[in-house]
């Protein structure tokens, strides 16, 4: 199927949204759900030691992983919802208010 | 046109024939008087190896209809039957149909809704239904519930519609009373139907899609006015394919049947196995050189407004007879629909609406001879134009 430019969807007509709104797979990746966000996972490369808990537990598959080692968090997808930072036995994860982040 | 046999079956018989020539790829059901008989000849059809139908034995029919939209979205041509409760428990799944517009067929034998509780015949259950989006047929007879049922898969598939039908019959007046029906040959009804291609597929793993999306409030107010737009423009499509079944069976096909409306100063408005009862004595008070006529709409949804203002137009009282409530307002559903549509039409005629035949609840010659009197003395200024439960 082929949904009208994604990058116009705002101006998408009743008529030009494919019938029932069915969509391109993956459109998920493409809406940025991090804007909802009022805590923040930060991770210590030091302290983490791969064991993946994190990794298991995240429901928003936002914790980056690359050859069995954590990279990073994907701050585009992370709610903040601070399961990860709960689950983390080695306090390589810390929960810190959003405006404290940005501010930092 | 080769003379075709006539037998007695019920409607829900009907029904069932209609849906083995059509032979869907799914079918998800779960048995509630008075639809039971549907399900239950359309399983031995299964268990006969005569349709090659996946038929889904679930436990509700929440999950009846979950299962069909499912089935649906996949990419297979779904069919199913309910009525009353059932249809009830299949609230949130029938918005879901709708709005993923896919183009499920199920039938419905109309019956009351608990409590108290009874299993008899009226609308309230696809009253309940009526503004899912869904297209809404009402069979008169046996015949029709058949001749609609071919006719809802032709409209629901058809690419310019994509909308899940229901084809609905009077719980037991139409479901069970036997009546002369005629079957149309399998082959001629598979090829009328013609074989279905979903336009989008889950299944179709060549064209991955994701279907059932969240939107916002914008994107979601456009996908509801596209799913108005497509059930308002399906009433010409669903003409379209009856006219053309008309043609091919030799059994007539309107969007609203009208009966004596030319010349009528008192027309009755009714849904459903009723419009014999009221043509009967229409007949009778035409002898007696009243001027009266009956109005029947076959497509109940998209409302057939245009159809009923011409054949009102130029009466002198109408009496809207409804076989379900709408409790706190001032009319039932197909009063306020015809009233709506009469005033936007800027017709002003004089009309009384009465609620008939609740839980089955008999609809006597005396009944009908009442609101034909009443039309006379609402013409006339005699009668408030309150609205009246009928024969109790």
């Amino acid at each position: 199927m082929k949904m009208p430019a994604i990058d116009n969807f705002d101006n998408w007509t009743p008529e030009e949204i494919p019938t029932g709104f069915v969509c391109e797979a993956g459109t998920s990746n493409l809406y940025i759900t991090g804007g909802w966000r009022s805590m923040r996972p930060v991770w210590d490369q030091d302290r983490c030691t791969n064991c993946m808990l994190c990794w298991i537990a995240c429901p928003d598959s936002s914790i980056l992983v690359n050859d069995a080692t954590m990279v990073g968090i994907d701050y585009d997808h992370c709610k903040g919802c601070g399961v990860c930072v709960h689950e983390c036995r080695f306090g390589a994860l810390d929960l810190i208010r959003e405006d404290e982040a940005e501010e930092a | 046109m080769t003379e075709k046999q006539a037998f007695s079956a019920t409607g829900n018989q009907m029904i069932a024939e209609a849906m083995r020539q059509v032979d869907p790829d799914v079918m998800a059901a779960y048995p509630i008087t008075p639809q039971t008989t549907i399900v239950e000849n359309y399983a031995k059809y299964v268990a006969n190896g005569q349709v090659h139908t996946e038929f889904v034995t679930v436990e509700s029919e929440h999950s009846a209809m979950s299962a069909c939209v499912g089935a649906s979205a996949a990419g297979a041509r779904v069919a199913t039957a309910t009525a009353s409760q059932g249809l009830a428990l299949m609230w949130e799944e029938l918005f879901i149909a709708a709005g993923m517009r896919l183009p499920i067929v199920m039938a419905n034998a109309n019956r009351a809704l608990s409590a108290p509780i009874n299993i008899h015949g009226d609308h309230s259950d696809v009253m309940g239904a009526r503004d899912t989006g869904w297209i809404i047929f009402f069979a008169e007879t046996a015949q029709e519930a058949y001749d609609n049922t071919v006719i809802s898969f032709c409209v629901a598939e058809d690419e310019r519609v994509l909308l899940p039908v229901m084809t609905t019959l009077d719980g037991f007046i139409t479901s069970h009373a036997m009546e002369r029906c005629v079957l149309e040959d399998d082959e001629m009804v598979k090829s009328f139907v013609g074989p279905y291609e979903a336009k989008y597929a889950l299944l179709n793993t060549d064209d991955p899609i994701g279907a059932g999306m969240f939107a916002m409030g914008d994107c979601y107010m456009k996908s509801r006015l596209a799913l108005r737009n497509a059930n308002d423009g399906s009433l010409p499509i669903i003409e379209e394919y009856g006219k053309k079944w008309a043609e091919a069976c030799g059994r007539p096909f309107d969007l609203v049947d009208a009966w004596g409306t030319e010349d009528a100063d008192y027309v009755v408005v009714v849904l459903g196995s009723a419009a014999g009862n009221v043509r009967h004595i229409a007949r009778e008070l035409r002898a007696e050189g009243k001027k009266v006529g009956v109005v029947r709409p076959r497509v109940y949804r998209p409302f057939p407004a245009e159809q009923i203002v011409e054949a009102c137009k130029g009466a002198k009282a109408i009496a809207v007879l409804d076989r379900a409530d709408s409790i706190g307002a001032k009319h039932a559903p197909l009063a306020a629909d015809t009233l709506a549509a009469l005033y936007a039409a800027g017709e002003q005629i004089p009309a009384k609406n009465y609620v008939y035949g609740l839980g089955g609840n008999d609809v006597t010659n005396d009944c009908i001879h009442r609101v034909f009197d009443d039309l006379e003395k609402l013409a006339a200024g005699t009668v408030s134009d309150e609205l009246v439960y009928l024969g109790i």
